[in-house]
C-alpha cells in the first residue's frame, strides 16, 4: 500500500468518496438490508420449525426461500385500515419512524477493508466518524419513538400498554447497552467503529471484555423486543402489543424494522466484540489473505447468520418475562454489574498507564477476585428467599375465613368456632310484647 | 291473549304512528302476557369513572384474544399494569345441550354431551351415562371389558387434555416449543383414541349398557406400546419448563389460591388439588371400578399456578399406570349390557365404505327376522324407558368433578338434564386469583384454571 495512503483505522480514510460512490453504497446497503430482512424471516421460520419437529414455509420457491416475497406482496395489497379514534397524522408517521431509524445504522458499520470499486480506492462502509457508535445509540433511540408513538396513537388499551412497555424497557436496555460499550471505548480509545475493528486485529473484545459482551447480548434481546423479552408485543397479553391496530404495508414496516434492527444489534455486536469484518481464528490463521479484499464482507456475514441463529435459539426455547421481573432484571441486575465492571476496568487501565506491566498480573488477579466476589454478592442477594419464620401448621378450620377439611397428616379437631350446643332458654313473652308495641308505635309514627 | 296491552299499561312509548304504520308487529306488540323490556346503560356511562375518581382504564380481554380459551371474556380494570378488578363474562358459546337432551332419546343424548367440553368429550359421555345407568339401576351389569374400555379411553383423555392445558399454558406465557412439544404427544393420544372409538375428539363412544365398540384387533398391544412410548415422550414439555427460572419466575406465587378460597368457590381437579387436598372422585367415590387399581393422586401446596402445572404433569404419568393396569385386567367379553331392552342392538363394524352398522347385523334383521326388525326399529327410534326419579353423580374430568343430575319423568327422554361443569365453577375463582396481580399474570391463572368454555356454556 502507498505510505501516504492512510491505513485502515484512520478516520483520514473517510468523507472522500466521489458521490456516485456514496449513492451507490447508500442503495446497496438499503438493497441488501431489505433482502436480508426478507431471508431472515424465512430463517427464524424455518429452524425454529425444526426445533419444534415441524418443516416451516417451503412452499414458494426453492424450500420455501420466497414465501418472505409473497408475504410482502400480500401485505402491501392489503388495506391499511385506520381506527376512528387514532391519531391519524402520528398514527401514519409511527411506521415510518421506525423503520428510517432502523435503516440508518448501517451507515457506519464496517463491512470490510478498503477495496477498489470502479477505481476508486475506499473502505466497505458508508461513513466513519470519531463518534460514530454515540451515533449508532441516538439512532437506536429515534426507533423508540416509532413504537411509542404507534402505542400512543392508535387508540386503543393493547396498543397503549404496549408503547408503554416498550417505552420503559428500552430505555432502561439501552442504558445497559450504552455501559457494555464504555469498557470497549476504554480499550481502543476511540468510538469509531472502524478504529474499533481495526483494535481488535489480535484479540476479540468479547475475549477481552467477556462481561461486557454478555451484557450487550441481554439488552440487544431487549433492545429489539425479541423473545424472551417481547413483551411490548406479547401475543398472549396484549393481542399484538404496539401494533395491534396497524394492517397492511404499514404493519409491514414495523415488522421491517423489527428485523433490520435485529440485524442492526447484531452487526454491532460483530463490530464492537466480534472482531468486525475480520475472519474468525482458525481461518485468518491458516490463510493470510482472509482479511483483504472483498472476502470480509463474508465472514461479516456469517457472522451475524450466527448471531441470527441466536435470536431464533432463544425465540425457541425460553418463556417470556413478566415487565416487572423484566425491569428489575435490567436496573438490578445489568447495569449495576455494568458500572462495577466498567469501574475495574478503567482502574486496571489507570494503573497500566501509570506504573507499566509490573503491577499487571497481581491487579488482574486482585480485580477477577473481586469482580467475582461482587458478582456473587449480587447473585445470592436476587436468589436470597425472603425470610420467613416457619410457623408450624396446626389444623384449625376456619383459620382461612371459611372451613376447610383436614389435609392428610391433619387431625379433625373441634375448634372454637365449631357449632356448639346452647340449652334452650325460654323467652319472656312480656319482652316479646314490648318490642312489638315498639314497632306498631314507629309504624303509627 | 293479555288483559292489557303494552300501550294501556305503560302510554304510548312509540308515538302514535309507529305501531300503525307499521305493517310488521312492532316491538311491543306481544300477544302473551306482560312484556319485560331490559335494556343495559349507555355504554359510555358504563366505563365512566364514578364521582370523584380519575380516568379508570378497563380492558376487554376477550371473546376474540389469543388467550382466552375459547371466547372467554376477560373484563379488566387496569391501574397502569396492574389489575384493580376481573370479571370474567360468559356464554359466548351457549349452544342449548343441555335444552336439546330433553327433545333426544337417552342414548342420543350421548352425542351431544360428548360436544360440551370439547376437550375431555370421554368424561361429558362417562358421567351422563353413569347418572342414567344409576337411574336405569344397572350399575352392576356393565360387563367388565366395557368398564375397563372405559377407564382406558378416560384416562386417555386425560393426557391429551392435560397436554393441551400444558402446552395452550406454555405458548401465552411464551414457551413456544412446549406448545408445539405438547401437541406432538398429544398427537400419540388421539390416535390411540382414533383407533378405539373411531374418531378423535366428539367420540359419543361410551353408551348407556356399554360401549359403542370393542377395542380393535390388535388395539391393546398398540395401548401398550404407546404407554411405553409416552413417559419419554411427555418430558418434552417439563424438560423445558420444569426447571426453568423465567417459567417459575413467572408461575411462582401467582393465581394465588389457598384451600379455603377453593372451599368458598366450589374448586375441584388439580386446581384443589395444587391447594394440597388430595380430593378425586375416581378415589372419593369411585365408579366403573376405579377402585381396583393403584393409582396416586398427586398434589402440591403451592396453591399457584406453579403446583397446578406439576399436578397435572404428575397426573399424566398416573393415568399411564392405570391405563396399563386397565390393559393387563382385559379379557374378552361383551362390552354391551346382555339386557336387549337397553343395549343398542347392533355392534359397528368396518365395512368397504367404512364404518358402520354390521351387515350381519342388517342380514338378520332384513332377511331372517321380523321381529328383530321391529325390536331394532323401536329401540332406534323410540329408545328405552328410564324409571322416573333423579339422580346426581360425579365422575373425575380432566378439569375436576363433572356432576350430572338427571330426572327422568319415566318416558324415553330424559326430563331434565344438568351438568356441573367443573370448568364452569373453576372460572369463578378468576377474580379471587387474578385481582392486585400483573395484566401477564391473568393469563397465568386463567390458564392454570384450563377452561373449556364449550364446558361453561353448554
Amino acid at each position: 500500500m502507498n505510505p501516504t495512503t492512510p491505513q485502515y483505522g484512520d478516520l483520514a480514510l473517510f468523507g472522500h468518496d466521489p458521490l456516485w460512490l456514496v449513492i451507490l453504497k447508500a442503495l446497496v446497503l438499503f438493497i441488501g438490508l431489505v433482502l436480508l430482512t426478507l431471508f431472515t424471516t424465512w430463517f427464524e421460520r424455518r429452524v425454529v420449525a425444526r426445533m419444534q419437529q415441524r418443516v416451516g414455509p417451503n412452499r414458494a420457491g426453492p424450500f420455501g426461500l420466497l414465501v418472505p416475497l409473497a408475504d410482502g406482496i400480500k401485505l402491501a395489497l392489503k388495506e391499511g385500515i385506520t381506527p376512528a379514534n387514532a391519531d391519524k397524522v402520528v398514527y401514519l408517521l409511527a411506521p415510518m419512524i421506525a423503520a428510517a431509524a432502523a435503516m440508518l445504522v448501517f451507515a457506519v458499520i464496517p463491512l470490510g477493508p478498503v477495496v477498489s470499486i470502479f477505481g476508486v480506492s475506499t473502505p466497505l462502509q458508508l461513513t466513519d466518524f470519531s463518534v460514530s457508535t454515540l451515533y449508532i445509540l441516538a439512532i437506536a433511540s429515534i426507533g423508540i419513538y416509532g413504537i411509542v408513538l404507534a402505542g400512543w396513537s392508535s387508540g386503543s388499551t393493547y396498543s397503549l400498554l404496549g408503547g408503554l412497555r416498550s417505552s420503559a424497557q428500552m430505555v432502561s436496555y439501552e442504558i445497559a447497552m450504552g455501559l457494555s460499550f464504555v469498557a470497549v471505548f476504554l480499550y481502543a480509545g476511540s468510538m469509531s467503529t472502524s478504529q474499533i475493528v481495526a483494535g481488535q486485529t489480535d484479540w476479540w473484545y468479547a475475549v477481552l471484555l467477556l462481561p461486557s459482551f454478555v451484557i450487550y447480548l441481554i439488552s440487544m434481546v431487549g433492545e429489539t423486543n425479541r423473545a424472551p423479552f417481547d413483551l411490548p408485543e406479547a401475543e398472549g397479553e396484549l393481542v399484538a402489543g404496539f401494533h395491534t391496530e396497524y394492517s397492511g404495508l404499514r404493519w409491514a414496516m414495523f415488522f421491517l424494522a423489527e428485523y433490520v434492527n435485529m440485524i442492526n444489534v447484531s452487526a454491532v455486536a460483530i463490530t464492537l466484540f466480534l472482531g468486525g469484518w475480520r475472519a474468525p481464528a482458525p481461518i485468518s490463521t491458516v490463510w493470510s489473505g482472509a482479511n483483504d479484499g472483498w472476502w470480509p464482507i463474508l465472514w461479516f456475514l456469517g457472522k451475524i447468520l450466527v448471531m441470527l441463529f441466536v435470536f431464533v435459539w432463544l425465540r425457541g426455547t425460553l418463556p417470556r418475562l413478566r415487565y416487572d421481573q423484566f425491569m428489575r432484571f435490567g436496573w438490578k441486575v445489568l447495569i449495576p454489574i455494568s458500572i462495577v465492571w466498567i469501574l475495574l476496568v478503567s482502574a486496571w487501565r489507570g494503573i497500566r498507564n501509570e506504573y507499566g506491566t509490573d503491577l499487571r498480573t497481581t491487579l488482574i488477579w486482585l480485580g477477577v477476585i473481586l469482580f467475582a466476589i461482587a458478582a456473587i454478592a449480587f447473585l445470592l442477594d436476587l436468589r436470597r428467599a425472603p425470610e420467613d419464620e416457619v410457623v408450624e401448621p396446626t389444623y384449625d378450620p376456619y383459620a382461612g375465613g371459611y372451613p376447610v377439611p383436614p389435609l392428610p397428616g391433619q387431625e379433625f379437631t373441634y375448634t372454637r368456632r365449631a357449632p356448639q350446643t346452647v340449652p334452650a332458654t325460654v323467652v319472656e313473652t312480656s319482652a316479646l310484647e314490648s318490642t312489638g308495641q315498639e314497632l306498631e308505635g314507629d309504624r303509627n309514627e | 291473549m293479555a288483559d292489557v296491552t303494552y300501550e294501556e299499561a305503560y302510554g304510548d312509548v312509540l308515538g302514535d304512528d309507529a305501531a300503525a304504520d307499521d305493517m310488521y308487529a312492532g316491538a311491543y306488540d306481544t300477544t302473551e302476557g306482560r312484556v319485560y323490556t331490559v335494556t343495559g346503560a349507555d355504554w359510555d356511562s358504563v366505563l365512566a369513572p364514578p364521582e370523584g375518581e380519575k380516568e379508570r382504564v378497563v380492558v376487554n380481554m376477550g371473546p376474540q384474544h389469543p388467550s382466552t380459551h375459547g371466547v372467554l371474556r376477560l373484563i379488566l380494570e387496569l391501574e397502569g399494569e396492574t389489575v384493580t378488578e376481573a370479571r370474567c363474562g360468559i356464554g359466548y358459546l351457549h349452544t342449548g345441550i343441555e335444552k336439546n337432551l330433553e327433545y333426544r332419546t337417552w342414548t342420543q343424548a350421548v352425542a351431544y354431551v360428548t360436544r360440551m367440553d370439547y376437550l375431555a368429550p370421554i368424561a361429558n359421555e362417562a358421567g351422563y351415562v353413569y347418572a342414567v345407568e344409576k337411574l336405569l339401576g344397572i350399575v352392576d351389569d356393565v360387563p367388565e371389558r366395557a368398564q375397563l374400555v372405559r377407564i382406558i379411553t378416560l384416562e386417555l383423555n386425560r393426557i391429551q387434555s392435560h397436554l393441551v392445558c400444558l402446552a395452550t399454558g406454555g405458548f401465552e406465557m411464551g414457551a413456544l416449543t412446549a406448545m408445539t412439544n405438547g401437541f406432538r404427544d398429544r398427537e400419540l393420544v388421539l390416535d390411540l383414541l382414533e383407533m378405539i372409538t373411531g374418531l378423535r375428539m366428539n367420540h359419543a363412544f361410551i353408551r348407556p349398557g356399554g360401549v359403542a365398540q370393542d377395542i380393535p384387533e390388535g388395539g391393546v398391544a398398540k395401548i401398550r406400546e404407546v404407554m411405553r412410548k409416552l413417559p419419554n415422550q411427555l418430558d418434552g414439555v417439563p424438560q423445558l419448563l420444569v426447571d426453568n427460572g423465567i417459567w417459575k419466575d413467572r408461575t411462582s406465587g401467582v393465581g394465588y389460591l389457598d384451600l379455603a378460597g377453593c372451599m368458598a368457590l366450589g374448586i375441584t381437579g388439580p386446581v384443589l388439588r395444587a391447594a394440597g387436598l388430595p380430593y378425586d372422585v375416581r378415589k372419593a367415590q369411585p365408579y366403573f371400578g376405579y377402585e381396583k387399581f393403584d393409582f396416586d393422586v398427586p398434589t402440591a401446596d403451592s396453591c399457584d399456578v406453579y403446583g397446578r402445572f406439576l399436578v397435572r404433569l404428575e397426573e399424566m404419568n398416573q393415568s399411564i399406570r392405570i391405563v396399563e393396569q386397565a390393559c393387563d385386567m382385559l379379557e374378552p367379553g361383551p362390552v354391551m349390557v346382555a339386557d336387549k331392552k337397553i343395549a343398542w342392538p347392533a355392534q359397528l363394524s368396518i365395512g368397504g365404505d367404512g364404518m358402520g352398522n354390521s351387515l350381519e347385523h342388517i342380514r338378520h334383521i332384513m332377511g331372517e327376522s321380523m321381529e328383530a326388525l321391529i325390536h331394532h326399529f323401536k329401540i332406534v327410534t323410540e329408545g328405552f324407558h328410564v324409571p322416573a326419579g333423579q339422580v346426581y353423580s360425579a365422575i373425575e374430568a380432566p378439569r375436576g368433578e363433572l356432576g350430572v343430575h338427571i330426572v327422568s319423568d319415566g318416558g324415553t327422554r330424559p326430563y331434565r338434564v344438568h351438568f356441573r361443569d367443573p370448568s364452569f365453577n373453576n372460572l369463578q375463582a378468576t377474580a379471587a386469583m387474578c385481582e392486585g396481580g400483573q395484566v401477564a399474570d391473568v393469563i397465568g391463572a386463567v390458564a392454570s384454571i384450563d377452561p373449556v368454555m364449550g364446558g361453561v356454556d353448554r
